[in-house]
């Protein structure tokens, strides 16, 4: 029924069957209305919920971040025993994410360095999205005293007493964008030689031809990310296979 | 009459958690939904163990948990599944546990075929990710079966990846876009272009469209059951910009609120994961 028999009914026209339809339909006007308050109050109520629970979730989080505080605390005040003699063998080769704004605080980044030293690791690769940390790699190692360049240690003799840290810096552009400068180089070698047959690359010579772009190919076992979520923000990909990520 | 009664009450007890469930999600659709989120299934063999069942058991109990959380992520509205079922370094176990999962595998994908299975219910498409070719026969072809079964579904896709490493699919998504190169080169050669290959080198854009993983969008939460912390070769070009989560029940024990718990997550750190993304 349209709206122009709620007008014939305004002019008085004698139309009784279209009037009760139009109560009918002023009925199932109201219905609609009705519903369709409820439904929005539905809806509001259930982001009330959502931010309830996200809220609740916060607080969840922020008490954890203090009991860890605490434990942190304890642990560098020597209460625990376990913690003074820590097996750091396993640990070849460490890598550390960090969100590249809070990189640019570069006395942090070299307290956390001389702590590692500490510890006792001895390479370390420093990895941000950006490169922040890789334009300040002179800074970085001038303020840290024994450090080299990962490139430019030659002898790995564990039996050598290390004393220097080899830093290795990492970005995004070290990930996808070196694989792609590997296809290239591959392509040129295939197109170059001229072979009809059609290219069979193994993981092998995928290495190789990261490695030949200036790559390093080492793995680290353990990566720690610094950051409000645990997520690896772009680390070359071949590299973190078996890579225990905290 | 027992039995009768105990049926009604699981009936009944199903039926409330469905409500419950549904009533959470509801909840959680007012934030960001995951558009694919990817599971690393670990743990049949340690449950196996703990419950004292063979071997195979562990992983028929491990399927029925994959559907259940299928059936939750689908409810929930994440439109991209991506499941590590099989991969290139399982091939090293015991050749007797290789061949029980491969059969386990080849009734399971026939089984996704049927009528009444779950992909058909929520109109799933089905993938299968990897080195196809590295399978036995019988499973290969059940596999292609089913993605030509599951090819009209449109509402979902669910890949599974068999045979699969994150290096493999990198190398291979080289060497496709190698070939791809140089056929265009030989085709704009031969039509007289005289085009030169350094004009147009490949990308990361050409790269990613030959992974197996093309068919999704790069995942927003990676589940490893177990409480292991490593991705053990599953997906690392894709997950760049992703929340990795660990909770350390084992596979066959994961429940919804593991899945709400990395939602919640997934929420809290949304906006800072979307100004990475823009950023890189």
């Amino acid at each position: 029924m349209s709206i122009y028999h709620v007008y014939d009914l305004n002019r008085g026209l004698n139309v009784p069957k279209r009037r009760t339809n139009c109560r009918i339909m002023g009925l199932g006007a109201e219905v609609q209305k009705v519903l369709h308050w409820i439904a929005q109050s539905g809806k509001i109520g259930l982001c009330l919920l959502w931010i309830i629970l996200h809220l609740i979730i916060g607080i969840w989080y922020f008490a954890v971040d203090i009991v860890r505080a605490i434990e942190s605390y304890l642990i560098s005040s020597g209460l625990f025993k376990r913690y003074k003699a820590l097996d750091i063998s396993k640990v070849r080769y460490l890598a550390i994410v960090i969100d590249s704004e809070e990189a640019r605080q570069t006395s942090k980044i070299i307290e956390l360095l001389r702590w590692l030293a500490a510890i006792g690791i001895k390479s370390v690769c420093l990895y941000d999205p950006d490169g922040v940390m890789k334009k300040f790699k002179e800074a970085i190692m001038a303020r840290l005293g024994d450090a080299k360049l990962s490139e430019e240690v030659t002898v790995n003799d564990p039996l050598l007493d290390q004393k220097f840290i080899a830093l290795e810096f990492v970005s995004f552009l070290d990930g996808k964008e070196a694989v792609a400068k590997a296809a290239n180089l591959l392509f040129d070698k295939y197109y170059l030689a001229g072979d009809q047959e059609k290219p069979i690359f193994t993981e092998s010579i995928m290495v190789e031809a990261l490695k030949a772009i200036g790559c390093v190919e080492t793995e680290p076992d353990l990566m720690l990310v610094y950051g409000p979520t645990r997520c690896h923000l772009g680390f070359p990909a071949w590299r973190i296979r078996y890579t225990e990520i905290v | 009459m027992d039995k009768g009664r105990t049926n009604q009450a699981t009936q009944m007890f199903e039926n409330l958690g469905g409500i419950l469930r549904k009533f959470i999600f509801s909840i959680l659709s007012i934030g960001p939904v995951p558009s694919h989120i990817a599971f690393i299934m670990d743990g049949n063999r340690r449950y196996a163990k703990k419950q004292n069942l063979i071997d195979g058991d562990g992983h028929r109990t491990g399927f029925s948990a994959l559907m259940n959380m299928l059936k939750y992520c689908y409810e929930l509205g994440t439109k991209h599944v991506t499941v590590y079922a099989f991969s290139i370094d399982n091939f090293k176990r015991s050749p007797e546990e290789v061949q029980s999962i491969m059969q386990l595998m080849q009734e399971k994908i026939e089984g996704l075929i049927e009528e009444e299975s779950i992909v058909n219910r929520y109109g799933i498409r089905v993938y299968f990710l990897g080195d196809l070719k590295l399978l036995n026969k019988p499973v290969r072809l059940a596999a292609e079966r089913a993605m030509g079964a599951t090819a009209k579904n449109s509402k979902a896709v669910l890949s599974i990846c068999i045979a699969y490493t994150s290096l493999d699919e990198i190398t291979h998504a080289v060497q496709e876009s190698v070939e791809e190169k140089c056929d265009e080169i030989r085709v704009l050669n031969t039509s007289g272009a005289g085009y030169h290959h350094r004009e147009h080198l490949i990308n990361v854009t050409d790269i990613e469209e030959h992974m197996y993983t093309a068919v999704a969008p790069n995942p927003d939460i990676i589940i490893r059951t177990s409480g292991e912390t490593r991705l053990s070769n599953f997906l690392l070009w894709q997950s760049a910009f992703c929340i990795l989560y660990s909770p350390s029940v084992l596979w066959p024990e994961i429940s919804v609120w593991h899945l709400v718990w990395a939602v919640l997550d997934f929420q809290r750190n949304y906006s800072y994961l979307e100004e990475k993304k823009k950023q890189a």
